[in-house]
């Protein structure tokens, strides 16, 4: 799999870290509760197909990514920097 | 049906005409007393212990491809009770004591070989880690031998000891390891759970599970809907869709693990053997192919099979511990689907739905649970209690931090096992 970062452009996957599902970015407020923060922290969708997720890119600009992908097939559908997504 | 080598050789003579299936091909009925969605190793035993163990055949078993089609017919086979952590420690245990009268209990050759299994380290600190593991084994009542170096050179003469990177310092040997067969695994519980009059229902993919007021009431499935009382959902890497059909989200990510194995070779690896600074593992079939893996691509992944990165990492790795595995040639590679739970430990546990219980999260190591499995979910479902063995497996333990098994001590957290 290769990813293509908005800065650096097309790169090998080994120049990533993956971070995971990108719920990460929307964190609840620390006294959400722990139903809240079991959501966050552990519970996933877990999609077959459509996924969007957070690689770090480690090898290269230090970007984190948000990346959707497909899961069945590996093919990637968009590359965003995380900071234009976060809010 | 008897198999010997009698029967092989008539069958031989005559065209291989006389063998018959050796389980049923039903129709669904419209109901059932338990449905267990997912017929692979987990989704077979717990079927054949309910019969065997609390007298249940009301049962179907719904497979949406083939018996054996899924992740029981394409791991690496290994068989061990070698864990450490409370909870884990019992449980697989309990799996390895059954593994062992497996054959007998089926009568059926599932090719169990306890040919041992080699955990090799390469520092003073993982030979301390290592010796506190074989104690916590002993304690278990389970086996295990910490070798020295000339001690692992005694069982495995053909590693590179003298590493200049990393140097061989000695192995924990676990004697009662080893490999089984592991598409006879799934066929004999198939065979005995259908002899006991369980239903096993193929290409039969759940499309819904219905529930009513808090209770849950049947499925849907592409062969018709299917009443129950209980409804376990036993899908591996597939317990994402099949919990969110009953409005569930898991502690549970899929992942892609890889395997290999080389063109058929004559005997040379003796025993199970991992590398203990990279990741990698090897044994040798009995087709004489040298079966091997490595760890996770370490991305979310359905699609079954992985990159080319860890497969340099897994060839690097193995060249570094046995040089002359450079001669050999690889076969074939494929992936896995594995479904990751945040500690690295499994699930078998009640949901929120009365008469639905899930059975998840078994990472790269449901292979070796699947008797202990079946057996636990079973009771579960049978008495209502969970089993001693797996008392442990709760769904919650994640929300309220208590009972987490986390035992390679990463963190209780997505993408680190």
């Amino acid at each position: 799999m290769r990813l293509t970062c908005p800065l650096c452009g097309e790169r090998d996957r080994r120049e990533f870290y993956y971070g995971g599902d990108a719920m990460a970015l929307e964190r609840p407020a620390p006294d959400a509760g722990d139903v809240a923060w079991n959501d966050y922290v552990h519970l996933r969708d877990n999609p077959a197909g459509a996924t969007r997720d957070l690689w770090y890119h480690d090898g290269g600009c230090g970007t984190w990514l948000v990346v959707e992908r497909d899961t069945l097939t590996h093919a990637i559908a968009k590359v965003t920097p995380a900071s234009e997504v976060a809010r | 049906m008897g198999y010997s080598g009698f029967r092989i050789l008539k069958e031989g003579l005559f065209g291989q005409k006389g063998w018959k299936p050796v389980w049923r091909d039903p129709q669904p009925k419209p109901e059932y007393d338990i449905v267990i969605i997912g017929g692979g190793g987990h989704g077979l035993s717990t079927a054949y212990y309910l019969a065997k163990n609390h007298g249940l055949t009301n049962i179907a078993v719904l497979e949406r491809g083939y018996i054996g089609g899924g992740n029981v017919g394409r791991n690496t086979t290994i068989v061990r009770a070698n864990y450490f952590l409370p909870g884990n420690s019992e449980f697989y245990s309990h799996s390895l004591k059954l593994w062992e009268g497996l054959e007998q209990d089926l009568n059926y050759n599932v090719m169990h070989s306890q040919r041992g299994l080699i955990n090799l380290f390469h520092s003073d600190g993982q030979r301390d880690a290592f010796a506190r593991r074989g104690n916590a084994m002993i304690n278990q009542g389970d086996d295990a031998v910490l070798l020295d170096r000339e001690g692992v050179r005694k069982h495995l003469p053909y590693l590179d000891f003298d590493n200049t990177r990393f140097p061989i310092y000695g192995g924990l040997y676990h004697p009662r390891g080893g490999t089984a067969r592991h598409d006879a695994v799934a066929w004999g519980y198939a065979r005995g759970a259908d002899s006991r009059g369980v239903d096993l229902i193929q290409n039969c993919e759940v499309t819904g599970i219905d529930i009513q007021g808090g209770k849950v009431t049947g499925v849907q499935t592409t062969r018709g809907p299917i009443r129950a009382r209980k409804v376990a959902m036993v899908a591996a890497g597939r317990s994402g869709q099949v919990a969110a059909m009953a409005g569930m989200r898991l502690p549970v990510e899929s992942h892609v693990l890889q395997a290999f194995v080389t063109e058929g070779l004559k005997p040379c690896i003796d025993h199970v053997v991992s590398f203990g600074m990279g990741h990698f593992y090897i044994s040798q079939s009995d087709k004489g192919g040298l079966v091997f893996g490595g760890d996770l691509d370490f991305y979310s992944s359905y699609a079954a099979r992985g990159n080319l990165p860890m497969k340099e990492h897994v060839m690097e790795a193995a060249m570094t511990l046995m040089p002359m595995i450079g001669k050999a040639r690889v076969l074939r590679s494929w992936g896995g689907i594995m479904d990751m739970s945040p500690d690295g430990s499994p699930i078998i546990d009640k949901t929120d739905t009365e008469g639905l219980f899930v059975n998840c999260g078994w990472n790269y190591g449901g292979f070796k649970a699947v008797p202990a499995s079946g057996y636990c979910l079973a009771h579960l479902i049978a008495t209502g209690s969970p089993h001693d063995v797996a008392a442990r497996f709760r769904l919650d333990r994640f929300r309220t931090g208590r009972g987490l098994m986390d035992e390679e001590g990463t963190g209780s957290q997505h993408n680190l096992h």
